[in-house]
């Protein structure tokens, strides 16, 4: 589309481009008439160690202390990693290893770098020389013959005219990666994820334990003001520890009964004004847990969503869009929290199939 | 290389002087004779490379590279990538008896059992930073300086392709010792996974091998961060620095410097030194980082467990601008259509960024067809003659920039005694706004510095010495530039805005009217290089 | 609690801050928490040491002279400053002891400064506070010499105070311009009684949440922190990925690209 809008090949003074025998589009470039000529290299101008002997020797110990040093740092390294061992139990023993082993390391290193460039600088020919750039485009006797070498190759195979063979190769070649993507079906178990992500280990009269003590909690162990961060009684015994934790993790509060605003569906789902959350965010599933005793705030410290304890976990800052899920609890007849039932919705971030 | 230049090549080393080692003549002769890189030598040997600072950029990602696959060899033969579940028995006291997996443990005993462990475990952390801040303004670079020009646009996607391969090399990495910052990390990315309409709770579920966070993430995570992404990286690299030498490096404009030359310094032996000591000088910066400063103590974040988190949890930066995006989504933005979940909270940053990674790929190619200039360019282009360019790059910039700060939104609440809820409105309002602003300013300063440039070109600098003239007249004396001093200014390429001709159908195709829009934004206000003719012209007067 | 949370509302309507709100929010803040103690002080026992009488008049006197402003002649409280009637000595040596009061200015939370009491004034004060109504009492020195498990009081940190605190105990923020402080340097004491009373926004772990045993240990594990600079140098602040990131831009970067421009400059 560019061919024909630009201005006649004027190339800008560049020789790349008179070169060429076709005519490259310039585009939209503008030439400008009575410019100015490139006025070539300028004088050079000889560096101290060019002209004065004593310099030059100078920076020749100079490169070479550089590498001496670096032997002498090396072998420092190698002095510190023995004499300054690991005692176990002892993390200042650890700092003093890293720290020596690495000074010894990186001085070595450095000198090398240092006395090298230093040589480069100093000592090697100064000047500046000059290299004829080719374009990158081949040659027309090249491209001609890269486009003869395809030319036979399709000839002697008959590629583009045996049509059969050609369109069942390309087929042959687009299925045959097709068993590998099957392949990756059993990176996870056969179940449903959609099933897992619904449940958690929260039943009813599951007992709220304290992480990580595991430990019953009274209801009467729920000062106001205090947060306690909870785990479902069943966990210990579940085979997928870590998995039903990152789901079941509860935060339990104790608000004044006046402060807490329930919903009519919800109003026996807090004892005494004692109220269990899922601890999962509902943007991407930090745990949030940042509790404010006055605010009944909830910060996630992931995105800064920020939840109200007071109107039932619902977001009032951040990228969160959904409460996070309520618990129901109550007491056992030995006065310790439990859940009422599980959660009634899936907990954590949103997915797909969540509704 | 041929057979028959290879006995050409074999004479001409033996035929080599008498002095110097007799060993390393016959170790040449050997090597050559069965490998023919006496061919590669002379081809490449006086091969000349332009010295400016900002070309040792990629250099520097290379050397954090090797570093880091040095270090990272060292740490394999000690780290366990596996999730089994085991108690402590170590040395770091505070987490002694402790259950975690044994990655977690593997490491804590890199840390503290192993001499040097924790320095090569600080050495290829350091060096990841190191190595994609590098990669970042070594693009910075040559975006600025519009070294993406033909012929390098394909250089340009396949340095974009190592960015993205180091991130992801980054990551992988950070989730590999199993602790609680980095579990919480993968967690997120769980959580975005989660997010995506359709296949998200399967890609998790696959991902994770079963629910999060499973027991086999960590071995998956490392079979890509050992094998996989590195292969790919070390391919792509190959590549790059093929093509560089293929296309051969750009340079600045300058006296005796053209679009047909490179004019530096020979690779042998001026270069080499220069490059091969800058290479032990970055390994060294980073050891000595490394013997100082503590990175990513993990023995301070604990192992994972899903239950507790810690304030400030942030991944490493060059993840930063990801996880800004999804602080600074608006409230409110999920929704049930249709029967299904659309955690658009969690899509408008994954497409915002989508948009912007592939426009930064794409940018090499916007810009030629624009300019419709299909010449090779090998003149870099200082920042300042390419206004609209620059000017677009700063946009990007600042937005980057908003997206990363976002990411430290809480500490720079903390650090600067302000409310999180300000930072987050702020940069909220800084990411529309700020762009463009960036964009407005830095285009006219870039059009005011063309305008001074032009000054100097014909009017010399202000030298500060006022002359009172026979008239009684002041005037300040303008110190004449030399030709050399001049020529830096004038060189550089100028282009006008695109004047759409119907063709031969009388008529204009829709793309092109974008095209001439297009062109129009990016070349109306231009400032053209000054010209001999009105350096003489205007001798006259000052 | 209930005017707590309308002025808190009003002020979020409104957008406007009266100057003194803030404390207002603390006072009510504290008057809740003595509330609570006052109300449900269950296990959490009230440890209040026999304090001489002398001790307690002499805390009368620096009581009225520099509390009773805000917290009333008798501390039953004014609008400015919440009752101290059950906020225990702990309460109080925590508050005084690390310079959060009196209040330095209104922001919004109170924010430590150089002391302004000589900790026998403090401990007068408290006695005083004490003998007004039963609280929790300054902590038992057994559970402050960092001798408990280590191991087992950093886990109980991770779960219970790093969200806030941050794992390496280097502080974080909160909602609204609150905070949560950073832990280096704290006394075990004042750990304690933070943890007892819950000062500020900070929740109360009364002691069937954390006993007295699991305090010591999280004081334990604190202390270690404190006393082990991190075996890998510098740390930074501890403030993770972040600060690692601006260091390498600014410093590591930083220094190599003056290497590139020494490499490249022309010797003279």
């Amino acid at each position: 589309m560019a061919q024909h809008d630009g201005d006649p090949a004027n190339a800008a003074g560049s020789e790349l481009d008179k070169v060429s025998p076709r005519e490259v589009p310039t585009g939209t470039a503008v030439v400008t008439s009575g410019a100015f000529e490139n006025p070539g290299m300028p004088p050079h101008s000889p560096r101290v160690t060019d002209l004065d002997p004593k310099k030059d020797k100078t920076a020749e110990r100079r490169v070479g202390g550089f590498f001496l040093l670096s032997i002498a740092a090396s072998v420092f390294a190698i002095v510190a990693y023995i004499i300054f061992p690991i005692v176990p139990g002892n993390l200042s023993s650890v700092r003093v290893n890293n720290m020596l082993l690495g000074v010894g390391i990186s001085v070595a290193l450095l000198a090398i770098g240092l006395g090298a460039i230093y040589w480069a600088k100093n000592l090697m020919k100064d000047g500046e020389w000059m290299e004829h750039r080719h374009p990158t485009r081949g040659s027309e006797e090249t491209r001609a013959a890269a486009a003869e070498v395809f030319a036979l190759g399709n000839e002697e195979s008959g590629f583009g005219r045996r049509t059969l063979i050609r369109r069942s190769l390309i087929g042959a070649l687009v299925v045959s990666p097709l068993p590998a993507v099957v392949m990756f079906r059993d990176l996870a178990p056969a179940a449903d994820p959609v099933a897992l992500l619904e449940k958690t280990l929260w039943a009813k009269d599951v007992r709220l334990m304290r992480d990580p003590t595991n430990t019953p909690i009274k209801a009467s162990d729920v000062t106001l003001g205090s947060v306690f961060h909870v785990i479902p009684e069943n966990l210990a015994d579940s085979a997928d520890r870590l998995e039903e934790k990152a789901k079941a993790a509860v935060i339990l509060m104790r608000l004044k009964p006046e402060d807490l605003h329930v919903s009519p569906e919800r109003i026996d789902w807090n004892y005494q004004g004692i109220v269990a959350y899922s601890k999962i965010c509902t943007h991407v599933g930090c745990p949030v847990a940042l509790a404010e005793q006055h605010t009944h705030h909830l910060l996630c410290p992931c995105h800064q969503s920020q939840f109200d304890i007071s109107h039932e976990a619902k977001v009032i800052f951040g990228p969160a869009k959904r409460p996070l899920p309520q618990l129901p609890i109550t007491v056992d007849s030995q006065g310790y929290l439990v859940a009422r039932s599980g959660f009634h919705e899936p907990v954590g971030p949103s997915f797909w199939e969540r509704s | 290389m041929t057979t028959a230049q290879d006995t050409t090549t074999t004479k001409a080393t033996r035929s080599a002087p008498e002095r110097g080692s007799r060993f390393t003549s016959g170790l040449a002769n050997y090597l050559d004779e069965r490998t023919s890189i006496s061919g590669i030598t002379k081809e490449l040997g006086r091969k000349i490379f332009p010295d400016h600072w900002s070309f040792m950029l990629g250099e520097v990602a290379l050397y954090s590279f090797i570093a880091i696959l040095l270090s990272g060899t060292f740490l394999t033969f000690f780290f366990e990538p596996t999730m089994t579940q085991i108690h402590y028995d170590g040395s770091y006291v505070p987490l002694k008896g402790i259950e975690m997996s044994a990655a977690y443990a593997s490491t804590l005993d890199i840390s503290f059992d192993i001499r040097g462990g924790l320095l090569m475990r600080q050495v290829h952390h350091w060096a990841a930073l190191l190595f994609v801040a590098a990669i970042g303004l070594h693009m910075l670079r040559v975006f600025f300086n519009g070294s993406f020009r033909k012929p390098r646009e394909l250089n340009w996607i396949i340095g974009f392709v190592l960015f993205i391969l180091a991130m992801g090399e980054g990551f992988t990495g950070y989730s590999l010792p199993d602790d609680l910052l980095s579990g919480n990390g993968l967690r997120i990315i769980d959580g975005m996974v989660k997010g995506i309409p359709l296949a998200g709770t399967w890609i998790s579920y696959l991902l994770f091998g079963g629910e999060f966070p499973g027991s086999v993430i960590v071995p998956r995570l490392y079979s890509l961060h050992i094998l996989l992404l590195p292969a790919i990286l070390v391919a792509a690299l190959g590549l790059h620095l093929l093509l560089m030498v293929i296309n051969k490096h750009t340079q600045y404009a300058g006296p005796g410097r053209t679009n047909d030359n490179v004019v530096g310094v020979p690779i042998m032996p001026n270069f080499a030194a220069k490059a091969g000591g800058f290479f032990f000088v970055v390994f060294g910066v980073i050891v000595l980082i490394s013997s100082f400063f503590t990175i990513n103590p993990i023995w301070n974040y604990g192992p994972y467990d899903p239950s507790p988190i810690s304030a400030g949890t942030q991944p490493d930066w060059y993840i930063g601008f990801a996880d800004g995006a999804l602080r600074l989504v608006p409230p409110g933005l999920e929704f049930v259509l249709w029967g299904h979940t659309w955690s658009f909270n969690i899509l408008i940053p994954l497409i915002v960024i989508g948009i912007f990674i592939v426009a930064v790929m794409l940018y090499p190619f916007i810009e030629a067809w624009i300019t419709g200039d299909k010449r090779e360019h090998h003149i870099t282009e200082r920042p300042r003659n390419a206004p609209t360019r620059t000017a677009i790059g700063a946009a990007g910039v600042t937005f980057y920039a908003v997206l990363w700060a976002a990411a430290a939104s809480d500490i720079l609440a903390t650090h600067f005694h302000l409310t999180i809820e300000a930072v987050t409105h702020s940069l909220q309002a800084l990411l529309i706004l700020g762009p463009i602003i960036a964009y407005l300013v830095t285009k006219r300063v870039c059009l005011a510095l063309q305008k001074k440039d032009r000054e100097i070109a014909l009017h010399g600098y202000e030298s500060g010495r006022m002359v009172r003239l026979p008239g009684g007249q002041y005037v300040e004396v303008h110190k004449e530039l030399s030709d050399y001093e001049r020529w830096r200014l004038v060189d550089y390429l100028n282009y006008k805005p695109l004047m759409i001709r119907p063709d031969a159908q009388g008529r204009i195709a829709p793309m092109q009217r974008v095209r001439a829009v297009l062109s129009r934004w990016f070349f109306e206000d231009r400032i053209s290089p000054a010209t001999r003719a009105e350096l003489e012209s205007g001798d006259n007067h000052h | 609690m209930r005017t707590h949370s309308s002025t808190d509302a009003r002020r979020r309507q409104t957008g406007r801050r009266h100057p003194l709100a803030s404390i207002a929010l603390i006072a009510i803040g504290l008057l809740s928490t003595g509330g609570a103690y006052a109300l449900l002080t269950t296990t959490a026992s009230a440890e209040t040491t026999t304090a001489s009488q002398d001790s307690i008049s002499q805390g009368q006197k620096i009581f009225a002279a520099n509390c009773a402003t805000c917290h009333g002649m008798t501390a039953s409280g004014t609008k400015d400053g919440p009752s101290l009637y059950g906020v225990g000595a702990a309460s109080v040596d925590f508050q005084m002891g690390t310079g959060r009061m009196p209040l330095a200015y209104s922001g919004p939370q109170g924010v430590q400064r150089a002391l302004q009491f000589t900790q026998t004034q403090i401990d007068d004060v408290a006695a005083y506070v004490a003998s007004l109504a039963p609280g929790p009492g300054i902590p038992d020195q057994k559970y402050l010499n960092g001798d408990a498990n280590v191991a087992l009081g950093g886990e109980l940190f991770r779960i219970n105070c790093a969200m806030c605190h941050n794992v390496a105990g280097a502080g974080g923020a909160l909602t609204e311009g609150k905070f949560a402080p950073s832990l280096k340097g704290v006394e075990a004491r004042h750990v304690y009684e933070a943890m007892v009373t819950g000062p500020q926004n900070m929740p109360v772990f009364n002691d069937t949440n954390l006993t007295p045993q699991d305090k010591a240990d999280i004081i334990s594990f604190l202390k270690f922190q404190d006393q082990h600079a991190s075996p890998g140098g510098v740390d930074l602040g501890s403030l993770g990925p972040v600060s690692e990131g601006l260091f390498i831009w600014i410093f590591g970067l930083g220094a190599i690209v003056g290497v590139t421009i020494w490499i490249t400059a022309r010797p003279n």
